[in-house]
């Protein structure tokens, strides 16, 4: 018994160290941030407005797209056969575990105005760098799949007999997506959506290298934060407040919404 | 803004003959020198990390450098960061290091720099003269104010606009083609050199041999030039303070000099 209660305290040791790595910074930033007073102006300056617009803006344009392109898609991936399906199901998967900073570059070698699409683009006057298109662009390449994977294994998980029962009853097939496959995959489809909301408006690495940092047009939260460490900290502490509360807020949503059962969502 | 800096040009002589390692009745000195500098300063400081090791003065040294916009080296050194020696690419951020009392002793400069205006290799904005920079819709790239090449830039912009050729406003209109502010001068070079902006002021030292071939450059004339300085100073929290002071007096030496001015740097003699 004494082995046993040594790993347990050990145990105990190991598990108390994860929790204070996660929770000190957390209650730091919120201490430092809270403690001199900075927060309440910094709050009301123009730099903290003008990103907080900006990455509302764009993280709000990015899950647009995400949920009326990437529907479709997690859906194709989910229930249908068609070539190369294994390969876009993998392409879906890379952003996820890619590098920011590699996703960057990418972006620039794909859509910089030297890039593979972005020269053809310029020829004919469109120019994306240095734009907020330019960080929605980043946002949706990094943020999406999170709203893809998690409707693909949304849809996957429908009972096709419910569906196969309306369609019986004469129900037309968008119907039974509206009424039937919609709802009940519909706590993914929400989780979804909020984990890509949530990565889009923490996008940093491919923003800073593809889209730039200007103040109103391209300067997220998370480069707002990088620019004002070195000349304005309580705007970097009231910025990372603001991030830290909506992202709390975030999760909470996703965990309630994961909790209900399907049936209580009906929209519709 | 200038500091009263003392221009000391060699250092003292006999520690430069001394080995590295314990002094008696010292503590020894670890063997590494730690060493943070601006992002211009990326290829000269390089090549020194590299190439002073093999020298009997620095033998066993390992010298780690830190690169960055000087601000944000700065503030990392407020926050504690382990250095022995910071390098700023002005005087008004080694000023702000000196009075919160990170560095010990007075700071010296040891080089100059010119500000030059870079395109990209296929100019496709059709920058030909420092007035097209004003031109609506040409994509310049700078950094923050705070940031030395930024806080350069616009000096040098206020004295062409002071300047009835340019005309005033000239600066506004410049500064409202502004699409980014990039992190460091070094991230202007490579914004410019990808072909994502237009123009960007730049460094006459961050024109290396691997971006010359891509970018084209415009010379401003020497009455537009702010006065663009570097300067370098041993920090309170030293850890290596013989190796530190060694690798200062190797920089304002001939040696040191020299190598700064194979790399597009102006040098103090």
């Amino acid at each position: 018994m004494q082995t046993g209660i040594g790993w347990r305290a050990l145990g105990a040791v190991a598990a108390t160290l994860v929790v204070v790595v996660l929770a000190v910074p957390l209650a730091a930033l919120l201490w430092r941030a809270l403690e001199g007073g900075a927060l309440g102006p910094a709050l009301g300056s123009q730099l903290v407005a003008q990103a907080l617009q900006l990455s509302l803006l764009t993280s709000a344009a990015s899950l647009t797209f995400a949920l009326l392109c990437g529907t479709p898609l997690a859906y194709g991936l989910a229930r249908w056969t068609f070539p190369g399906r294994g390969l876009v199901d993998a392409l879906v998967d890379v952003p996820v575990v890619l590098p920011p900073a590699v996703a960057g570059i990418a972006l620039l070698m794909a859509f910089g105005r030297r890039g593979v699409l972005g020269a053809p683009l310029a020829e004919v006057g469109i120019s994306l760098a240095f734009t907020p298109w330019a960080v929605v662009l980043a946002q949706c390449f990094v943020a999406a799949p999170f709203y893809v994977r998690a409707a693909r294994t949304g849809f996957a998980g429908v009972d096709r007999d419910l569906e196969g029962a309306a369609r019986v009853d004469g129900a037309s097939p968008l119907a039974v997506f509206r009424h039937v496959t919609v709802p009940l995959a519909l706590p993914s489809l929400l989780t979804g959506a909020v984990l890509c909301w949530a990565r889009a408006l923490g996008e940093f690495g491919a923003t800073i290298m593809f889209a730039g940092s200007f103040r109103g047009r391209t300067q997220t939260m998370p480069l707002a934060i990088y620019a004002a460490l070195e000349s304005d900290l309580g705007a970097t502490l009231a910025l990372s407040t603001i991030l830290v509360v909506v992202s709390v807020t975030m999760l909470a949503v996703a965990r309630y919404v994961t909790r209900r059962s399907a049936s209580e969502w009906r929209f519709w | 803004m200038t500091l009263p800096l003392a221009l000391t040009v060699c250092g003292t002589s006999g520690s430069l003959s001394t080995p590295p390692g314990p002094t008696a009745g010292q503590t020894p000195e670890p063997a590494e020198l730690v060493v943070l500098a601006a992002s211009s300063l990326t290829d000269a400081f390089g090549e020194l990390a590299e190439t002073l090791p093999k020298q009997a003065s620095f033998a066993g040294v390992r010298i780690l450098m830190g690169f960055g916009a000087s601000t944000q080296l700065r503030v990392q050194l407020e926050q504690g960061a382990p250095a022995d020696v910071f390098e700023s690419a002005d005087a008004a951020q080694m000023e702000l290091a000196v009075r919160a009392g990170l560095i010990k002793g007075t700071p010296n400069v040891f080089a100059r720099n010119r500000l030059t205006v870079i395109v990209p290799r296929e100019n496709r904005a059709g920058i030909a003269s420092l007035a097209d920079l004003a031109r609506p819709g040409v994509k310049v790239v700078t950094t923050a104010r705070d940031v030395p090449i930024g806080g350069y830039t616009l000096q040098t912009l206020s004295k062409l606009a002071a300047d009835p050729q340019y005309g005033s406003g000239f600066d506004a209109r410049v500064l409202a083609n502004v699409v980014s502010e990039e992190a460091n001068v070094r991230q202007i070079v490579a914004k410019v050199q990808l072909g994502e902006a237009d123009a960007g002021f730049v460094y006459a030292s961050d024109i290396t041999a691997r971006i010359s071939a891509d970018v084209r450059t415009l010379e401003i004339p020497e009455r537009y030039q702010a006065p663009a300085e570097h300067v370098i100073g041993v920090t309170r929290s030293v850890r290596a303070p013989v190796l530190a002071q060694r690798f200062i007096d190797h920089v304002l030496a001939p040696a040191g000099q020299a190598l700064l001015k194979r790399h597009g740097f102006l040098t103090l003699a």
